[in-house]
């Protein structure tokens, strides 16, 4: 009994200290593809520095759904919140990883539904056809593109505009 | 205060009880729970850890757990799944127009950023359909796109499959349970490659999780509340960047004259115009008439108009 009472302890202070972590958090992980770490808090705003999948990255402020970052090469600026998350994305899991990603904290990168399960899946259905899909995500659009069709359509943004 | 309420607080109450009523009733929940202390202190094997483990991360693998990327790759999936019924419309000038739209929409939701970012296709079908994946991959019929009379509608129809990737609303129809084998090996395995049975038996939640969306997109279609849930999204969506929400109704009106009785499209997956119109209301006062604005017409009928 008195040992499981020790693991209890131990357990609660775990989640005590996660939980501060979580309600403050300090770095945030990149967990798009691409990201892009701007001078201003809009899409609009010059790139300063290209983040990618697994960055992490020191959150400094947040505004509006956006957060002001200090990337790993020292760069400040800012990305769209939806860009980040707070558990920490491991890119090579080594077996401690693998212990702790089943908690919340952590995700493993390139597992779980991944391009080896969809090639097990084409291999399966070969009725189905991925060629369109690979096109469609090269259809790109630069929200300068953006900037200049809103302005071009008279589209006059309202709360908050194209943020 | 706000980290009370927030999910990770929520959850972390959770724990707290459940730890709470191990400890009282002195189950082995605890020691479930606290399988990596146990281990790390020698106190029990690698494979009672391992054992153990799996059962307590059995429990509760929902859609949240999906990372973005496992979503994006579910996405493509399913979007192939939904290309197989339908040909593309291959018109560059389409194509790049309803991008440009659709990117400007997506920018200005909660979610402008997924793991691979929004894109939009249009189905050379005459059917009245339109379907949102995972991720950002959105396809929408040349039939939809005539229930369209301005930019601003097309905005809406847009706004309103962005509000389902931003709702995550396809995640959210695979079926319970479905995840749960497939996320615990994951979590358990993930350091190496995944071995020949693992990578089967999770390839096969995968195929269940796919299988779930499509029909749910194609067939049985969402309920009334996760429609309403989109349309009220796209309603915010269109405010923010400027465009008259007003346009949804309109819309609506127009699909409303378009829709056959006992059409596998729309008439099948959707509640009735009518019904949407309602609750639209709600949120949209008083009903007022959509200007039209002479250059975003011009351009829309160039792209768009005769398809």
């Amino acid at each position: 009994m008195s040992i499981r009472l020790g693991l209890c302890a131990a357990l609660t202070l775990h989640l005590l200290v996660g939980t501060a972590w979580a309600a403050a958090p300090q770095q945030m992980s990149v967990q798009v593809r691409n990201g892009q770490v701007r001078a201003n808090p809009s899409f609009l705003g010059t790139i300063v520095a290209p983040v990618a999948y697994g960055d992490s990255v020191r959150v400094l402020a947040e505004q509006a759904g956006w957060m002001k970052v200090s990337t790993p090469g020292g760069k400040e600026g800012w990305i769209h919140g939806s860009a980040l998350t707070t558990k920490r994305i491991v890119l090579q899991a080594g077996a401690k990883d693998v212990q702790a990603a089943s908690g919340d904290e952590l995700a493993l990168a390139g597992k779980g539904f991944n391009s080896e399960v969809e090639a097990e899946f084409k291999a399966a259905n070969k009725d189905i056809d991925f060629t369109w899909v690979d096109r469609m995500e090269t259809w790109k659009v630069d929200p300068k593109e953006v900037q200049r069709f809103l302005k071009d359509g008279n589209v006059t943004p309202g709360e908050g505009g194209a943020r | 205060m706000r980290a009370l309420f927030s999910p990770t607080g929520v959850r972390w109450l959770a724990a707290m009880s459940l730890l709470l009523a191990a400890f009282v009733t002195g189950c082995s929940t605890v020691a479930e729970i606290g399988t990596a202390v146990g281990q790390a202190s020698g106190m029990m094997t690698p494979e009672q850890a391992e054992s153990i483990k799996r059962s307590a991360a059995a429990v509760e693998k929902t859609f949240q757990d999906i990372t973005p990327e496992q979503e994006y790759y579910i996405g493509r999936s399913v979007a192939a799944t939904v290309l197989k019924a339908y040909k593309v419309y291959d018109n560059r000038e389409a194509i790049e127009y309803i991008n440009v739209l659709g990117q400007t929409l997506a920018l200005a939701s909660d979610m402008p950023e997924t793991f691979g970012g929004y894109h939009f296709a249009i189905l050379d079908s005459d059917e009245i359909n339109a379907f949102a994946a995972p991720g950002g991959l959105i396809m929408i019929s040349k039939g939809m796109i005539r229930c369209c009379t301005t930019e601003d509608a097309l905005a809406a129809v847009l706004a309103h499959e962005v509000g389902h990737v931003e709702n995550q609303h396809g995640l959210k129809a695979i079926r319970k349970g479905r995840l749960t084998s497939a996320l615990t090996i994951l979590a358990l395995e993930g350091a190496k490659q995944l071995g020949g049975e693992n990578l089967a038996e999770v390839t096969k939640a995968f195929e269940g999780s796919i299988s779930d969306i499509t029909s749910t997109l194609m067939n049985s279609g969402y309920s009334r509340k996760t429609e309403f849930e989109a349309d009220r999204s796209a309603v915010i969506v269109m405010g923010r960047v400027g465009y008259n929400p007003e346009a949804l109704v309109s819309m609506l009106h127009e699909m409303k004259k378009n829709l056959k009785p006992g059409g596998l499209d729309f008439a099948k997956t959707h509640p009735d115009p009518d019904v949407r119109i309602a609750e639209l209301r709600k949120q949209l006062g008083e009903e007022s008439r959509v200007q039209v604005v002479p250059s975003r017409q011009r351009r829309f009928e160039q792209a768009v108009g005769g398809i």
